[in-house]
Formats: structure tokens, C-alpha cells, sequence
């Protein structure tokens, strides 16, 4: 009888917790996954690291830039649709540590984001807007420019909530 | 035409990273937006990690930081997008505790907290507190933690009024879909010589991680 107890205490020794974390969600640049990834892949898109990205979704994130817009040739970065997703697919943020960072503004492209830009007018052009950022005039801007309250001129930067 | 092609892609849309996806969506480990950006001060960099986005007013007191879900800044800086720096956030009993700055013992999905590489903590800022509540620690690095403003915009209802083919443009004025909403917010400001960058450019992501120990564990 003793003998049986032990052997089914055996069986509930208490493991250690483990220290480790795992992944749930990940975000490089807006709206690379929420635009294009499909709606079955988003949970594995956020499972996978940075350096098996393009590899594994590259062709579908192409397959969904020609599907927004199947008359894509190039955009304002003159990339075509295989240089574009070259860019997107590996979803880092590249911040610049020697200047200005901006994720567009005129001059320096992609070198970090600021609370103030506008990302989601910079991503439209670039989808939507052509060689020269002009085509689809009612689809490269959504006439919303900025923020509703003003930012704070030092840290943390982010204004009072509401 | 464009507006049939632009039905055919997965069709809703959440801005940035907010709700993106089934297994997160609506969670402490749901990711709203990452912002990296020069500092004031010229020779830092900010980095500003927001999640539990389209918080109402109404909503943001109940919102909290989990102590299950670790919050992690992820820099590559030799170009090969793998983390060569981390800076890890985890709440813990009303703080927020950073740890890193260093090289991960693991990189990849499956992390541990750089407990050896404790960087310093920050109150959780309360709603309703009239001034943020900020830290400094280590090195100088300056810490925030709790609900901000959501400083996303975009006409997020209008272009799901177009992939639902119910539009063929935006409107102009357009209308931010996140004005008025909060959400919770880390910001840490730190010195560039810390980042090791190589030729003046780092890549950089935001992961949440969830503890195997926790219910929520797969």
C-alpha cells in the first residue's frame, strides 16, 4: 500500500516554472501585417522572427500588394512590386543613430518614425500612388494629417490620455 | 474596378498593428504601434512601445500591464535582423521593471528576462494622474509607463468602407477613427552610444511574450 501511494506521488512532483517567454506579437513597420498578410497567416506571421520573413511571406504579401493594386508598376521610390516587398517583407523599423528620423518627410526616407508622421499617407502613396505619387488621387491620402491633441515637447513625448 | 480589386484582399483592416490578428487581438500582448525616434535630446533615442489600443475613457482606468507578458525592444545593429540588443519591460506590482541593453541569452521566439541586466523601474502612471510620473535609471535612460493618448491617426472606418466596396476614396476632410481613444503606453529614452550601432543605422522591432508559466502558455 505504501508503496503503490509513492509511486502515484512520483507521478506529481512539482516541475519548476519555467523562466522562458514566448512570442505572441511582433511589429516592425504599421500595417505590414494588418494589410499584407492574409487573415489566415496572421497568427503565424507574428510567430516568426524578422530573418524568416521574406522567405516565408514574400510571395504572398506580393500576391496582396497586386491585389490593392493590379495596375502597380513602380512607386515614388521607384521600386518595383519585387524591390517594394524586398523592402516590406523583413517587417523592421530601420531608425538612422546619425540624423534625422522620419519614416518620409520629402528628403530622408525610412530612417525611423516619429509620433508626428504620417505613415499611413506614405504607405497609400507608395501602394497607390505610381512613379510619380500622383496616381489615384482619392486613394494616396485619407485627409487625416495628424493627431487630435498636441504632442509634448519632451519626454514621454505622448500627450495626456483622454 | 479598384475598389473590386481592393475588396479581394483579406478585407478588414486594422491600422498599424492594432488587432491584427485572432490569437492577440484585444490582449495585454496586442500590439497598437512602435515609434523610434531622435530624443529632444539629439544624442538619444526614444522608444515608445503602445499596446491595448481603441481604449474609451470610460475604459482606460480597468486597462493594466500584465505581469505575465513581457514587453520587448528588439535591435539588430550589424544588419543581419537578428537581435543583437534587447530592452525588456515587465510589470510587476503596480511598476514597470527594464532589463538589457545587452546581448539576449536567447534570441528568436523564445525569450528569457536579462535579469542579470536590470536597467530600473517606473511607476505606473495612474489615469487621471495631471503629470506623467517619470524614472530615470541606468546610464541616464529616462522610463515611462502607463495610458497616453493614442497618438495614431488614420480614417481607419473609411477605408473599411472602401475594401467593403461601399467607397472609392477617402473623404476629404477624413475623420481619425482614434481621436479621443487612449492606450497603454511605454516610453524609454536612451543614450545612441548604447545601441553600438554599425554604420549609423540600427533595425528595430517590438515582440510581446508571454510567460510558459502563465495560464495563457500554449
Amino acid at each position: 500500500m505504501t508503496i503503490a501511494c509513492f509511486a502515484s506521488c512520483q507521478k506529481h512532483t512539482p516541475v519548476p516554472p519555467s523562466p522562458f517567454f514566448d512570442q505572441a506579437d511582433q511589429m516592425g513597420r504599421p500595417a505590414i501585417n494588418t494589410v499584407f498578410i492574409g487573415a489566415p497567416d496572421k497568427d503565424k506571421f507574428n510567430q516568426i522572427t524578422p530573418a524568416g520573413m521574406a522567405a516565408a511571406f514574400g510571395s504572398e504579401m506580393k500576391s496582396n500588394l497586386l491585389a490593392l493594386n493590379p495596375g502597380y508598376t513602380t512607386n515614388l521610390l521607384g521600386l518595383t512590386a519585387d524591390q517594394f516587398i524586398g523592402v516590406l517583407s523583413t517587417d523592421v523599423l530601420g531608425v538612422a543613430t546619425n540624423g534625422p528620423t522620419t519614416f518620409y518627410d520629402g528628403t530622408h526616407v525610412l530612417t525611423g518614425r516619429a509620433i508626428s508622421d504620417d505613415v499611413i499617407d506614405v504607405e497609400l502613396t507608395l501602394v497607390f500612388g505610381g512613379p510619380d505619387g500622383k496616381a489615384n488621387p482619392g486613394l494616396t491620402s485619407d485627409n487625416v494629417d495628424g493627431n487630435d491633441v498636441a504632442f509634448l515637447p519632451e519626454f514621454p513625448y505622448l500627450a495626456q490620455p483622454h | 474596378m479598384l475598389a473590386c480589386a481592393v475588396l479581394a484582399v483579406g478585407g478588414i483592416v486594422y491600422a498599424a498593428d492594432h488587432m491584427d490578428a485572432p490569437a492577440v487581438k484585444g490582449q495585454s500582448t496586442d500590439i497598437t504601434d512602435l515609434y523610434v525616434f531622435q530624443g529632444k535630446n539629439k544624442d538619444n533615442l526614444v522608444f515608445v512601445g503602445n499596446s491595448q489600443g481603441l481604449l474609451a475613457p470610460g475604459a482606460t482606468g480597468a486597462a493594466s500591464f500584465n505581469p505575465n507578458t513581457l514587453v520587448q525592444f528588439k535591435i539588430d545593429n550589424n544588419g543581419d535582423n537578428v537581435e543583437d540588443l534587447v530592452i525588456q519591460a515587465i510589470y510587476q506590482d503596480g511598476r514597470i521593471n527594464f532589463f538589457g541593453l545587452c546581448r539576449p541569452s536567447y534570441t528568436g521566439t523564445r525569450n528569457k528576462i536579462e535579469k542579470g541586466n536590470f536597467l530600473g523601474s517606473v511607476q505606473v502612471t495612474p489615469y487621471g494622474a495631471n503629470h506623467p510620473i517619470v524614472a530615470t535609471g541606468a546610464y541616464g535612460i529616462k522610463f515611462f509607463a502607463g495610458p497616453r493618448d493614442d497618438p495614431f491617426f488614420f480614417d481607419l472606418d473609411q477605408f473599411h468602407r472602401i475594401t467593403g466596396g461601399m467607397a472609392t476614396s477617402f473623404n476629404n476632410p477624413g475623420t481619425d477613427t482614434f481621436a479621443g481613444t487612449n492606450v497603454l503606453s511605454i516610453v524609454v529614452e536612451v543614450p545612441k552610444s548604447l545601441l553600438h550601432a554599425q554604420k549609423g543605422t540600427i533595425n528595430t522591432w517590438m515582440t510581446t511574450n508571454v510567460a510558459e508559466s502563465s495560464d495563457h502558455a500554449k
